[in-house]
This record gives C-alpha cells, structure tokens and sequence, in this order.
C-alpha cells in the first residue's frame, strides 16, 4: 500500500531500529535509496526515511515529505518499497506528516554532499529566518562567498530556492530552510 | 487522535471541506499561471506555491472523506462534487486578473491562513495539528514571497501602481467572507480544533497592515462584501474552473494515473 497518510511517529519516537538483524538488513536497504530529483543524496541522509520496523514478516518503511505537496513522493515511496523487495522483505511503505520534516534532519554527510553537487545546504537554525523580507546568508557552494543574492524565493523543485553568486557570478539551487 | 471530540462528524466534515476547496480551488487558479508568468522565476514560484496549496487539500480531502465515513475518498471529494457542493471562499475562485491581482490575493489568502494554522498546530484534533504544522512552515513562505511583490509593485512606477491599486480595489469585497462565522466554525471552535475565523482578523491585519505601509497602499473599505462560498453559493468563474478540473475524472470515471 502506497501513500496512506499516517499522522504518527514511531510510537517510540526513534528514528533506527532497535539492533534486530532482520530490522538492520531492512533499514539499510531503504536507507540506500537516492532522492530522484537530487540523486547525490539518499533519502536517510535527507531525513526522509523515519525509519523500518518490522511487522511479523511485513517490513514497513515509513517517509515523510519534505512539502506536503512533493510529487517526489510517489517515486521514493516506489523506490523504497522496490528496495525492500529486492533485498527479500515483504515491503509496506507508509506515508507520515507529523512530526514535520525540517531541514535540520539533513544529516552532515547529506549537507557535504549537497554542497558537493552545487545545492548551498540549508542554513541552519530554521525558525531564525521567519521575519518577513528577512534575508539569510548564503554561500556560494562552488567558491564559497558570502556575496550571494537570492534570485527567486522558489527554484527548481519546492524544497529549493534561486541563487547568483556575486563572486563567481554561477547561478546556484539553495536548499531551503524550514 | 481525538477520538473523544465532543464535534460531531458531519460538522468535522464541513470544516474540513471548506478549508480543501479554498486550497485546491486556489492551487487551480495558481497553476494556471505555469507557461504564462511574466517572468521564468514567478514561472517557477506561483506552480510551487500551487503545489504547496494541492498538497494540503489533499491532506484535507482524505481527513474530511474519512470524517464523513461514507466511502468517499478523496478524489472523488476533489473532482465529483457538483459547483454548488464546493465550500470555498468566493476570492480563490476569482479569476487571476493581472500579475499585481493575483500576488495580492496570493498574500490576502495566506495573510489568513498563517494565523489559522499556527492556531490548529495546538488543535485538539492531533491529526489536522500533523497537517498544520506542515503548512505552517508553507505558507510562511507565501506571505514572504507575495508580500515582497505587494511592496515591489505597490511602491514601484507608475504603471505597477495603478495595477495594484486596482487590485486593492477589486479585492476589497472579497476580504471580509474569510472572517465569517457560522454553526460550522463556531462548533468546530468550541471543540478545541480550530479557532472561529471571526478571531483572526487583528492577527491578519497585523501582517497586512505594514505590508501596505512599506508598499504605500490605503486600505478600501467596502461597504458591500461578497459572500455565499460557504453555502455553495458561487460565481461565475467556479464553473469554467471546475470544467476544466473535472474534465479528466468526468470523461474516464474512476480514472488513476
């Protein structure tokens, strides 16, 4: 089953599972999973995974979007109940709202990697940056300046907004902060 | 979940379908901008902000479809409903106008909705709490962004001026249905799930207010305000909408990608 919404966490709120064998070789799988729309980064390292837990034999996945409208959604919720198959689990993808994703869940590895792909990761601290017309500095994820400028509130995808670096003048996607 | 809310479901359901329709009707209006933006970056930010608004109808369209315990899911609540069955605010359904038209409306229809939300975060109802506290962080952005365009035309030449003038103008009867109250809102308060929008109006001008400061706007008071979305009453610009949204689910009943 695909994208049934569940308000829930985990009941017990953690995000990896308890050690089990079969709960480690499940979670790895689904953890390896690449985000479609910013394949350099896989979807544990963005936060997207909440975790795996296994119900009897049924290994269940549970995702949260980044927006409540991504339509990158279906695609990783596919991608992760292919995963689980493959790697011998009877998948069960779930879909999880609440507690609402926030950029801070992006793990480190997942900010390098990002940078390393051109993304500038999300600045951190997320509800600093609410004040209306507040600006936020960026770096440039190629050259590493402060004198960015922001293009457009909204980039490519939801989750991205359209920066210029003023040094290296390259337009560049920032990840972001919310 | 609350299971023990002293609202009954059919009231639950109302609300629940009020807020869908504005979302998704608005999201429509939204997305008809894609290809037709006057520039690449607002190409990019109106269909992202549409997909902000369908993503929390369809939050909503599945709660109210559960709600109303008849099988209805939420497809069927979005696409198969007939015009007078749509519960939204007349001001989503107005047809985009201009640039400045619909980046007012954009900022008027989140100027409301951030209050909403931040209130319904602390709902008794833990589910619409989950969806709130997702849109909460969404349309924070959307006041930002359709602020920054309020101010930029607002206070920019001559001609964005007048455009936004007019848009002022054009709006102002469309402003004081948000706040209306009614048995729906007032049972729905006084369980605890979302406040009487009656409530919301000094948090709404609070961000309006400076808004038009900075963007050398005077607020138009109305003396006849439109209403009616709430009971189904709409005008004219729903049907067009709706043929256009329904077509697909109409022509091939059932119909899924």
């Amino acid at each position: 089953m695909i994208g049934e919404t569940v308000v829930t966490a985990f009941p017990s709120g953690r995000l990896f599972p308890a050690g089990g064998e079969k709960e480690e070789r499940a979670y790895s799988a689904a953890a390896a999973v690449v985000d479609p729309e910013i394949p350099a980064v896989t979807i544990a390292e963005l936060g997207i995974l909440r975790g795996v837990e296994m119900d009897g034999d049924v290994a269940v996945a549970r995702v949260t979007p980044t927006y409540t409208g991504c339509p990158a959604v279906l695609a990783i919720e596919l991608a992760v109940e292919t995963a689980l198959r493959e790697a011998g689990f009877e998948p069960r993808v779930e879909r999880v709202i609440s507690p609402a994703w926030t950029t801070d869940w992006i793990t480190e590895e997942g900010r390098e990697k990002l940078r390393a792909y051109g993304i500038a990761p999300p600045v951190k601290a997320s509800n600093s940056i609410r004040a209306l017309f507040g600006e936020t500095e960026v770096a440039c994820p190629r050259c590493g300046s402060l004198e960015t400028a922001r293009i457009s509130e909204f980039g490519s995808t939801a989750c991205k907004a359209l920066y210029r670096c003023q040094s290296c003048h390259e337009p560049f996607d920032y990840f972001k902060c919310i | 979940m609350a299971a023990a809310s002293p609202v009954s479901g059919e009231m639950l359901t109302a609300f629940l379908l009020r807020l869908a329709d504005d979302h998704l009707i608005l999201g429509h209006r939204l997305s008809e901008w894609c290809g037709h933006a006057p520039m690449l970056e607002e190409d990019l930010a109106m269909p992202n902000m549409a997909l902000d608004l369908i993503g929390q109808a369809r939050s909503l369209y599945q709660y109210a479809g559960e709600a109303e315990g008849k099988g209805r899911d939420e497809d069927q609540l979005a696409y198969v409903r007939r015009e007078r069955e749509y519960v939204n605010c007349l001001m989503a359904e107005r047809q985009n106008g201009d640039f400045a038209h619909t980046m007012l409306r954009q900022f008027y229809f989140a100027a409301f909705m951030q209050p909403l939300w931040q209130a319904i975060m602390s709902s008794t109802d833990a589910r619409l709490a989950g969806i709130a506290a997702k849109a909460e962080k969404e349309v924070a952005y959307h006041i930002r962004h359709a602020g920054e365009w309020v101010v930029r035309l607002g206070d920019g030449t001559e001609e964005s001026t007048r455009r936004m003038k007019a848009a002022v103008e054009a709006l102002a009867p469309y402003v004081d249905e948000l706040f209306e109250s009614d048995e729906v809102s007032r049972a729905v308060a006084e369980a605890g799930i979302a406040p009487d929008p009656s409530t919301l109006r000094p948090a709404f001008d609070a961000i309006v207010g400076p808004v038009f400061a900075e963007a050398g706007l005077d607020w138009v008071e109305t003396p006849y305000g439109q209403t009616g979305g709430r009971q189904g009453r709409h005008g004219e610009a729903l049907g067009f909408l709706l043929a256009e949204l329904q077509y697909m689910q109409r022509t091939y009943p059932g119909m899924t990608w």
